[in-house]
């Protein structure tokens, strides 16, 4: 099944990515999985990790003892062993409370006014589609929701904020997730989760993981200060 | 067990050992040393294997009282080192005993140096690691990400046997007086998303280093530079990454970098240039050049080679 879709680039002088399409999507997330078992089987003695997301998949290895000639060559063959069976990836629904509001998501009213719609709309229609986790990174616990409805679909900001609250909820083009600590960040803000997404002391250490589906549940403010919440 | 007791524990001080691996999947980071090279020589001159737990001490400031007999060595940016009020040299081991105080003065030239102590400092790992990650609240002493706090004690082992000094030889020594470096690009990820006349502009163009760079990144000013395109699926990130968000200045990602983001990058830079990166400081200048992968794969073994053909220089007791 490996077919122009896929390409793989440089990314680095240990690492390769491979792009296995534009956009998302439960056949794509199985194909991931699929290639990275693969290639721990093959050459996991040279892998120093991989990093799985939406749509690709980076390589890093140990280039004193593979060459990259080589890593692309192992993961050709991942790629050509896939099987055509889709992904049925049905994993767990998980509920995530918000407090939605001006003084909690400072970027909900200029989003609203961007997207030619009023702020509760925004929050109705950020409640309405059940996301998919395609990939937990960039902080750990950092889980990549998709996706978002397109009528509020918004660019990261030009230049991203120092410091973003830890619960923060964040929308950027067609994605959506939880700050799990603070941290930078350029995503657009509409509000705060109380929920801890990331816990190493805990087992498991997330409340989600890659292939789980999201809903998010508006709560007050009272409430929101009633499950841990800090504004 | 004996241990290091913390004074004073200076501006930014943390625990790191060759970095966590492994652990990008529920998005950590690598943290580990920034310049890989001084970490390495401090902990050879320490009787170290390459990766053992030392202390990264960012400016300087840090001052420790022994409670051990041990052996220490300090490698990298200038930060004046005394024991016990006597002036002491970088790149070289001393026998330390109980009583005395170490102090670590504030960097004249670099950013950051290493202090190494014999057998590593003994430190719980966390997901297999010691390094500690302020921004993940992961690792060092109390696997919090906490920088180093005064009254904190550093565990390390007794040695019965005081050792022989090492120094690492002088032309070895790494020099950050210039606080400019070149870094070599290995062009790759969205590299088509930049007309070539972007890329002529990147490379021509010197870059400062601003006030905003941290163990994240090194958020440089300069000519800015505009990709075809503003945003892509978030992707993974490897070491020395170079992204340019909206406002067209790149920065560079370092060690405790995102796992995973959106902004086009242009390509990474070498690993074994971050380590000079990391040394300038702010204002400090940067400059680009191009290079293969083919070239990268060369410079990473040939510097294998020649580090490990370097012979430490034995002190006379």
């Amino acid at each position: 099944m490996s077919n122009q879709k896929h390409s793989i680039s440089i990314a680095g002088e240990n690492s390769l990515i491979v792009y296995f399409g534009d956009r998302p999507s439960d056949a794509i997330a199985s194909q991931i999985a699929q290639v990275s078992e693969r290639l721990r089987q093959s050459i996991g003695d040279v892998l120093i990790d991989l990093v799985p997301s939406y749509a690709s998949l980076l390589v890093i290895y140990k280039p004193l003892q593979i060459d990259h000639h080589s890593v692309r060559a192992a993961m050709r063959v991942a790629l050509e062993s896939l099987t055509t069976a889709k992904g049925q990836l049905q994993g767990s629904l998980v509920i995530l409370p918000v407090y939605y509001s001006v003084e909690s998501g400072p970027d909900l009213r200029s989003l609203a006014d961007g997207a030619g719609l009023s702020v509760d709309e925004v929050i109705t229609i950020h409640q309405q589609s059940e996301y998919r986790v395609y990939a937990i990174g960039f902080a750990p616990g950092f889980a990549y929701l998709g996706e978002v409805d397109e009528r509020i679909a918004a660019s990261r900001l030009a230049t991203p904020r120092q410091k973003v609250p830890c619960g923060s909820v964040g929308i950027a083009d067609r994605q959506t997730a939880v700050y799990p600590a603070q941290s930078p960040g350029g995503w657009n803000l509409i509000g705060l989760c109380p929920q801890r997404m990331f816990d190493p002391k805990s087992t498991p250490s997330m409340p989600v993981q890659v292939g789980d589906r999201v809903r998010f549940e508006s709560i007050d403010k009272q409430a929101f200060l009633a499950l841990g919440g800090e504004l | 067990m004996g241990g290091l007791k913390v004074i004073q524990p200076g501006i930014l001080s943390l625990p790191q050992d060759g970095g966590r691996y492994g652990a990008h999947g529920i998005g950590l980071t690598t943290g580990g040393p920034l310049d890989r090279n001084s970490f390495r020589w401090a902990n050879r001159l320490a009787g170290n294997p390459e990766q053992a737990t030392a202390i990264e001490v960012t400016i300087g400031g840090l001052v420790l009282a022994s409670n051990a007999t041990t052996l220490i060595a300090v490698a990298g940016a200038e930060m004046p080192l005394s024991i016990n009020k006597k002036p002491a040299s970088l790149w070289q081991s001393y026998n330390i005993y109980p009583g005395d105080r170490i102090e670590l003065g504030f960097a004249k030239v670099g950013s950051r140096a290493y202090l190494a102590v014999a057998g590593g400092f003994q430190i719980e790992p966390i997901f297999n690691s010691t390094s500690a990650v302020p921004r993940e609240a992961i690792g060092g002493l109390n696997q919090d990400g906490a920088p180093l706090q005064a009254n904190q004690v550093l565990p390390c082992n007794d040695n019965d046997h005081t050792q022989p000094g090492y120094a690492l030889p002088e032309n070895h020594r790494p020099d950050y007086s210039h606080n400019s470096t070149v870094l070599r690009v290995v062009l790759g990820y969205q590299q088509d998303a930049f007309s070539s006349l972007q890329k002529q502009m990147f490379f021509s163009s010197d870059y400062t280093v601003t006030d905003s760079s941290d163990r994240m990144g090194y958020r440089l000013k300069g000519a800015g530079i505009s990709p075809t395109i503003s945003g892509i699926l978030s992707e993974g990130i490897c070491l020395g990454a170079i992204q340019v968000p909206a406002d067209g200045q790149p920065i560079v990602l370092m060690n405790d970098r995102q796992t995973i983001g959106g902004y086009p990058k242009l390509g990474s830079i070498l690993s074994l240039d971050v380590g000079n990166l990391a040394q300038l400081m702010p204002g400090g200048k940067v400059r680009f050049t191009a290079i293969s992968i083919e070239q990268s794969h060369n410079l990473l073994a040939l510097d294998e080679y020649r580090v490990n053909r370097i012979e430490l220089d034995r002190l006379a007791p």
